[in-house]
């Protein structure tokens, strides 16, 4: 161990010596490496080894093998310490390798250090400071730099970022294929062609002009913009067109339509409102009219006071005219013959009198900011008409005083009121209408105290008629209703009525609500029943409802609509409890265009104590539910009245006709008799589903037997063995329906028996059943939405993949569609029809 | 006396021209035409059984080969052209409208193992058993002019398989390895390898069009990526895949078809699992096309059948087989997504429906909305056991039949033992493994 260290050691002077050396061969670049040896005992040294080395080759293995062996032997030794550490790959001068049978054990002499390599970089001035600094932190590194991966884990890696670099890329491509997969219609190849004549100048694309004519026509054609191939259109509708995508159009053309529809109202508004005739409603408006403008034009002198002088201008103009013209100066023809009724007819009076006031309000000057005194005192001055006969006046002064003999007056409604006041006149309601009277009273001195109780007395008098008025109106209403209410539920009063009186043995009884509709009239009649069926007959009844309803009002209708949708939708929760499967809605189905098709409409009839409630309940907005219940109005003896099973509709005008029918009917079907033919085979259902009593009392076993010698009651009772009752039977209260409850192994060959996959529930499937696609059942139009087929293919086009262009229309599309928020009709994939 | 006259505006019933229809005045009234939904019900039957009575998927087939067909190629820009590549090296060009043999060439010498046509289509690249790479072009020579090849590049080892970039012009073949060529140099300009030493297919993405997949003999499908210089990913499944193909219309599906009776529709970005297992064949499937919609594929087989498979249905739609057919060995579906062809074994190449029972030519409105019309009822009342029951009725050949069966048997013995199996052991000791799994042996980075 000493030996090594010294060798160590030596290593160590023999590196100073290198580094030396290597100064010197800087600083003079010629020397021969050799000679740089200048310490006597190293280059004896050295000299050896240079001998051993040159030794060893011609020597040969002894001394080798031995090394070898030795460090094999270290090698081994080491490797037992623990576990094997990454050897670092090292780099070492050729210089240093002089020998490598002198090569120590721990190799420290081997590794180059960096501060070997640099250590004379201080001394030397050519390098710059901040290399030798960058050099001293390297040194004082102590780190090494770790290995590069294995060419296996590397080319994993790198598989991995392409493979996920790819797979996002790839990913851009879900929103079309999902489009795609929703999408109701596709249409093969996507990127089709436009259809029609193609442009000319895609078609001929090669064509120059070549005549200095044709030079000269084309060159002024593109200087103006014009199209230079014929039909084809201009630069600027190109451009509009290309502008303008299939949706954008759409959209468009939706608000034109809109716009053009509201127009047409507005049109139709208007004329309609020119149509009236009414003229107080003209005048109300033409007031409301004048309001409005008033107010805005208050707001434009605020605003806008160039504009609002305009306006001032063009109202100053329309007085002027006003005042020019003899409208409203009761002098017409019509203002005469009201003047020489006005003596006697106070109507007549009180319209000249308006048409003065309206002659006042037109030639009024408005107040305004912008005008000032002296054309106040005008409008004053023309105020005063010129032209009125002197009743006229008489009249008007008999307005501005409270006149005795104007009644009409006090009648007058504010509304009126308020047409015949001036604009400073304040509006007042009927509350304060004394007060009014008052001040009008301070205001003219020949007001008495007679006017002033007159007009009370008045007051209250309309007040209490206003009263009785409103009592008498809710009366009506409520009579109206009760009218709508109880039409649906008459029958089921009289019914009432009938059971009250207790009796009734009759009947057919032909039902028709004349005072309300005149619109249902219900036959009931009761059928004729045999000796044995008579305590079935009982129970039996058929009500035969016909449905004539040609003049009904909305109300009546409205009422229908509800009832019937009450109907139905009782029907639907039947359905609900009982439809399990697909077989289940077809015989529904069946049931329910059975019954659309007869008009013979069996009613349900629960007992008398559910009728009454469900009566109670529902009859206030039922009103087409009228029938008779047969149970209450029938009893045994009951007289009856035959009435064959046909559809018997009663109207009164072809009754006779009708009897005819019925008569004919009575003839052909008279060996048979179809009800009680039903009824028989009702029972019989009936009896085949009734639990029996089984006995299986043996006589003489346990006790005495014999004959004559019966079972005792307590033995009979233990062996009588009752099956539990079965549940109800569904037609139990359908008195004209058999509903078998057996399964039909014939039918269920055709349903459905479990769901299909991309429903959820069984009603979502029925419902798609349930609607026919036919054109038998839908508009033409409906029939095509519906049966497009998912895939159209065209003849003969080949069907390109997917191009990438498509991947960024989607993108634009995308972004389009979600800044214009318009969300695409129909989800087509690829707009087809867009611009191409 | 006022008489009132029955009167209407002929613009009601007039029809202003004489090819309009008759004007029908319709009432849509649902009391007037009661039991739609029986009567719709009975004319989806009606439909179905129809369907069934036309269903003649056989149209012609195309003889003169004179060893099995191995491979067949679709014209990229003409309907009509097919071509095919036998056993013995033959090509041969054929114009499907006229149903005969337009051109012949002696391509190879052995197979022609793999054809593909530029995506101009005015060339065609084959490739076979001797080694070489050759390039031909469209047009046949004029006369006196002798059949060459416009360039034949020669490899130093087998090709087996051959696809052309759908743009560019670039193409890929495998053998030993993957090797992407520049039309214009003799060597290829990226090769990928990936521990196997043999490809069976390799075809490009018709969408994403830089990517590649490939199907190896170690079981394996790599997907690659042109740009890049190694491979992306592997998955390895229970049994070698055959051929692959991508669907047109979705970047990142394809399916492959497998050695053990399925074809496997894979999420290239999930390849853990399958997306879909199609299951019916009864022998190794050979061979996969999809159809230009994406939305069906065609599946040749050793079984002598060929079968169309929804994409993401587990079960075949239609089966087509003849007496005479055999082995399939190859199948295309015509790029107007109206036709198939196959090529088997006895040499022949037979076209086929790709809707069995669709009219074929031009139909007139009014046949069109009925046959819409019908679709619709069929598709509507497709869940109802008669309707299911003869619309999904086919006819087999016995020993298909048969295996089919046995199959079957074999499937649910099998599954019937996984369920016991589960069932009477520890509750998480054995995991249930979807069928979906099952094939998946394990996916490579």
């Amino acid at each position: 161990m000493i030996d090594m260290a010294k060798v160590s050691k030596k290593n160590m002077k023999k590196e100073t010596i290198v580094k030396k050396s290597r100064g010197m061969t800087e600083s003079s670049a010629a020397t021969e490496p050799r000679v740089v040896y200048d310490d006597g005992d190293d280059e004896e040294e050295h000299l050896n080894e240079e001998n051993l080395s040159s030794e060893e080759e011609q020597e040969g293995e002894d001394g080798a093998s031995d090394e070898r062996k030795r460090q094999k032997l270290l090698e081994a030794i080491s490797a037992l310490g623990g576990k094997r550490k990454n050897k670092l790959g090292e780099r070492s001068e050729a210089a240093v390798h002089m020998s490598e049978f002198t090569v120590n054990a721990d190799g420290g002499g081997d590794k180059v250090d960096l501060s070997d390599l640099i250590g004379n970089i201080d001394k030397t001035q050519a390098v710059p400071n901040k290399t030798k600094n960058q050099l001293k932190t390297l040194q004082q590194n102590e780190k090494t730099i770790e290995t590069p991966l294995s060419k296996q884990e590397s080319e994993r890696i790198q598989r991995n970022v392409a493979f996920h670099k790819v797979a996002t890329e790839v990913t851009q491509w879900k929103g079309i294929i999902q489009q795609n997969q929703k999408a109701e219609q596709l249409i093969f190849p996507l990127n089709q062609e436009p259809s029609g004549p193609r442009a000319m100048e895609t078609v001929v694309t090669c064509w120059k002009a070549q005549t200095p004519l044709e030079q000269e026509i084309f060159s002024l054609l593109s200087a103006n913009k014009q199209p230079i191939h014929n039909p084809i259109l201009t630069p600027v509708e190109e451009a509009t067109l290309k502008a303008m995508s299939f949706e954008e159009a759409k959209v468009r053309r939706a608000e034109l339509q809109k716009a053009r529809a509201l127009q047409s109202y507005y049109e139709a508004k208007s004329r309609r409102e020119r149509k009236i005739k009414s003229k107080k409603y003209h005048k109300v408006l033409n007031k409301a009219k004048r309001k409005d403008f008033l107010k805005q034009f208050e707001t434009m002198v605020k605003t806008d006071p160039a504009a609002a002088l305009e306006e001032l201008n063009k109202m100053e103009l329309a007085r002027m005219k006003e005042r020019m013209s003899l409208k409203h100066q009761n002098s017409g023809k019509w203002a005469k013959s009201k003047a020489i009724m006005a003596k006697y007819d106070e109507g007549a009076r009180k319209a000249m009198q308006q048409q003065l006031e309206v002659n006042k309000d037109l030639t009024q000057k408005l107040v305004t900011s912008l005008n000032n005194d002296q054309e106040e005192e005008e409008e004053e001055e023309g105020g005063n008409p010129e032209v009125i006969p002197e009743f006229v006046n008489d009249a008007e002064q008999g307005v501005d005083s409270s006149n005795p003999w104007m009644r009409g007056k006090l009648f007058e409604s504010p509304t009126e009121r308020e047409v015949s006041d001036t604009v400073d006149f304040t509006e007042e309601g009927p509350g304060i209408m004394v007060n009014t009277a008052e001040e009008e009273e301070d205001d003219d001195e020949e007001g008495t105290e007679e006017e002033r109780l007159l007009r009370e007395f008045d007051h209250r008098r309309r007040l209490r008629q206003a009263e009785e008025a409103d009592i008498v109106a809710v009366i009506t209403v409520e009579h109206e209703e009760e009218n709508k209410a109880a039409g649906a539920c008459v029958s089921v009063l009289e019914e009432e009525e009938e059971e009250n009186k207790a009796a009734a043995a009759c009947v057919s009884v032909l039902e028709e609500d004349e005072e309300e509709n005149k619109a249902a009239a219900a036959c009931v009649s009761v059928l004729e029943e045999e000796e044995e069926e008579e305590e079935e007959l009982s129970k039996f009844k058929s009500v035969f409802q016909g449905i004539a309803n040609t003049h009904l009002d909305a109300e009546v209708e409205k009422a229908e609509e509800t009832a019937d949708t009450n109907h139905v939708d009782t029907h639907l929760e039947e359905g609900l409890m009982r439809i399990r499967t697909l077989e289940d809605v077809a015989l529904l189905s069946q049931m329910e265009s059975v019954a659309d098709q007869t008009p013979v409409q069996p009613l349900t009839s629960p007992t008398t104590e559910n009728m009454l409630s469900t009566t109670k309940m529902v009859g206030k907005n039922s009103k087409r539910k009228r029938g008779i219940e047969l149970k209450q109005v029938l009893t045994k003896e009951s007289k009856v009245i035959q009435v064959p099973l046909a559809l018997t509709v009663e109207d009164k005008e072809d009754s006779d006709e009708m009897l005819d029918q019925r008569g004919l009917i009575k003839e052909a079907f008279a060996g048979d008799n179809v009800i009680s033919d039903f009824l028989k085979d009702k029972r019989k259902q009936e009896d085949v589903g009734k639990p029996k009593v089984v006995d299986l009392t043996l006589p003489g076993w346990g006790e005495w037997g014999g004959m004559g010698h019966k079972p005792s009651r307590n033995k009979r009772r233990k062996f009588r063995i009752r099956t539990v009752p079965r549940p109800p039977r569904k037609d139990q209260h359908l008195p004209s329906v058999i509903i078998s409850e057996k399964r039909n192994s014939s039918i269920s060959l055709h349903q459905v028996n479990s769901l299909p996959s991309p429903f959820v529930n069984h009603t979502q499937f029925e419902s798609t059943i349930r609607s026919p696609i036919g054109r038998m059942w839908n508009t033409e139009q409906t029939v095509n939405k519906i049966t497009n087929p998912k895939v159209v293919t065209q003849m003969g086009a080949i069907i390109e993949p997917m191009a990438k262009e498509e991947l960024m229309k989607n993108k634009k599309q995308v972004s389009t569609g979600n800044s214009s928020g318009v969300e695409p009709i129909k989800t087509k994939p690829m707009k087809h029809t867009k611009k191409k | 006396m006022k008489v009132k006259v029955l009167s209407r505006n002929p613009d009601d019933y007039v029809r202003e021209t004489k090819l309009d229809i008759q004007r029908v005045p319709r009432n849509y009234d649902p009391t007037l035409h009661p039991f739609e939904v029986n009567r719709e019900y009975i004319r989806a039957l009606n439909a179905t059984k129809l369907e069934r009575v036309f269903a003649k998927p056989f149209l012609t087939s195309l003889d003169g080969h004179r060893d099995g067909v191995n491979c067949m190629a679709k014209h990229t820009k003409s309907l009509s052209t097919l071509l095919s590549g036998s056993c013995d090296g033959e090509v041969k060009m054929w114009d499907l409208t006229k149903r005969e043999c337009v051109r012949t060439l002696q391509a190879h010498e052995g197979f022609v193992r793999g054809m593909v046509v530029g995506y101009c289509g005015t060339f065609f690249y084959t490739t076979g058993d001797d080694k070489t790479i050759k390039k031909w072009k469209m047009e046949a020579p004029g006369y006196g002019e002798e059949e060459e090849p416009l360039n034949t590049i020669l490899g130093k080892t087998v090709f087996t398989g051959l696809d052309h970039h759908r743009k560019d012009g670039v193409f890929a073949t495998c053998g030993q390895q993957v090797d992407i060529w520049d039309e214009q140099r003799s060597t290829p300009i990226r090769s990928f390898t990936w521990g196997v030493d043999s490809f069976s297919c390799v075809r490009f993405n018709p969408v994403e069009t830089e990517l590649l997949a490939s199907c190896a003999s170690d079981r394996s499908i790599v997907l690659y990526d042109m740009r890049e210089s190694a491979p992306l990913k592997k998955v390895i499944m229970t049994m070698r895949s055959n051929t692959l193909c991508w669907n047109p219309m979705e970047a990142y599906h394809f399916t492959c078809s497998n050695e053990d009776y399925n074809l496997y529709t894979y999420d290239m970005r999930y390849l853990k699992r399958p997306a879909t297992v199609h299951m019916d064949h009864v022998s190794a499937v050979l061979d996969v096309d999809y159809s230009p919609t994406g939305k069906e594929f065609v599946s040749a087989s050793f079984d002598k059948t060929i079968r169309i498979f929804l994409k993401d249905g587990g079960h075949s739609r239609e089966v087509y087989h003849t007496k005479r057919m055999q082995h399939v060995i190859c199948v295309k579906w015509s790029a107007d997504n109206k036709y198939i062809l196959s090529g088997s074994d006895e040499m022949n190449i037979r076209l086929w429906k790709a809707n069995a029972a669709e009219k074929l030519g031009v139909l007139a409105p009014r046949e069109r909305r009925a046959t819409n019309y019908s679709e619709k009822l069929k598709e509507k009342y497709q869940h109802h056991p008669q309707v299911r029951r003869i619309a999904r009725h086919r006819h087999l050949p016995k020993n298909i039949h048969h295996q089919s069966k046995e199959l079957r048997v074999m499937r649910e013995s099998r599954q019937r033992k996984e369920r016991n199996v589960l069932k009477h052991s520890k509750p998480g000791s054995v995991p249930f493994v979807s069928e979906r799994e099952k094939h998946v042996v394990t996916v490579v980075k």
